[in-house]
């Protein structure tokens, strides 16, 4: 291999590395929340812009996870999880459409 | 025995019955009673919730009983399998006689209506009939239960229900 070659291979390298390195930096977090006992627990989370929030019910009956800006509308069969993904900061009130007292806010960040 | 005493009371004054005569005056119901009682009133807003998907054309109120059959389906299967689990014969008793009489009633009452009367009639009932099982929960059956595990499924199904109750309220609010 000649030193021309070997450039060319860092070039390649960095250029992976870049590609590779700029969304994990970057990278989204998943925020879980628990749906048991008709409560969304915790009932407030933080997020950033492109983070998804995960609902997981632990519950027999269905509920939803219902944005009250209609920005979402997921729907969490028993024993299931459902998710969003968060695109624009600002707090998001949401709340199950079956059983309107639940109810849960994420707050959303660039 | 006060709750159950309300909550017959509060069927009756509703379902425009009389002469009721209500039985759950004797001791605290026995959790083999308190499993029939709570059997039997799913059943009743289940059926209910059936007649509401065959006569409305609201879609609020079509959305809403779909949301009680699934609902209570899921509840009585629970309280079914914990039944067996537990070896509970759900017995018969004069709350849960009481309960079907006065649900007769309504459904007879209910079956006249049609339209944005039937749409009203029913909501108000889903209103009034969830806060009466709610307090009957609440304040007698929750606190005579015996078994923890029926304890806690009550406690869960309380929830649901008081659920049931705000959604009713703003399904029949929006009629107004």
């Amino acid at each position: 291999m000649t030193g021309g070659g070997g450039r060319r291979w860092a070039c390649v390298a960095l250029a992976l590395a870049g590609v590779l390195l700029l969304p994990a930096m970057a990278a989204a977090e998943t925020i879980t929340v628990q749906v048991a006992k008709l409560t969304f627990v915790p009932a407030s989370v933080t997020a950033k812009v492109g983070d998804t929030i995960e609902w997981v019910n632990d519950d027999f009956v269905a509920h939803t996870a219902t944005a009250a800006d209609k920005s979402f509308d997921v729907s969490l069969a028993p024993g299931k999880t459902g998710s969003v993904v968060v695109k624009r900061a600002g707090e998001i009130a949401y709340s199950c459409r079956f059983h309107p007292m639940m109810k849960g806010t994420i707050e959303v960040t660039e | 025995m006060k709750a159950l005493r309300r909550l017959s009371v509060a069927l009756a004054g509703l379902m425009l019955t009389t002469g009721l005569s209500l039985a759950a005056d004797a001791a605290k119901p026995t959790d083999p009673q308190i499993a029939h009682i709570a059997y039997t009133a799913d059943n009743i807003d289940i059926a209910a919730a059936k007649l509401a998907l065959e006569t409305s054309k609201n879609k609020a109120v079509q959305d809403f009983a779909k949301d009680m059959v699934r609902d209570h389906e899921a509840v009585n299967k629970q309280a079914l399998a914990l039944a067996a689990k537990l070896k509970i014969k759900p017995e018969d008793n004069p709350t849960s006689e009481a309960l079907l009489k006065q649900a007769d009633a309504t459904r007879a009452h209910l079956a006249t209506l049609k339209g944005a009367a039937f749409d009203k009639a029913y909501a108000d009932n889903e209103v009034a009939y969830h806060h009466a099982v709610n307090t009957a929960l609440e304040t007698t059956l929750i606190p005579a239960a015996q078994n923890a595990e029926l304890k806690d499924l009550l406690t869960t199904g309380l929830k649901i229900f008081k659920g049931h109750e705000e959604h009713a309220r703003m399904v029949a609010g929006e009629l107004k």
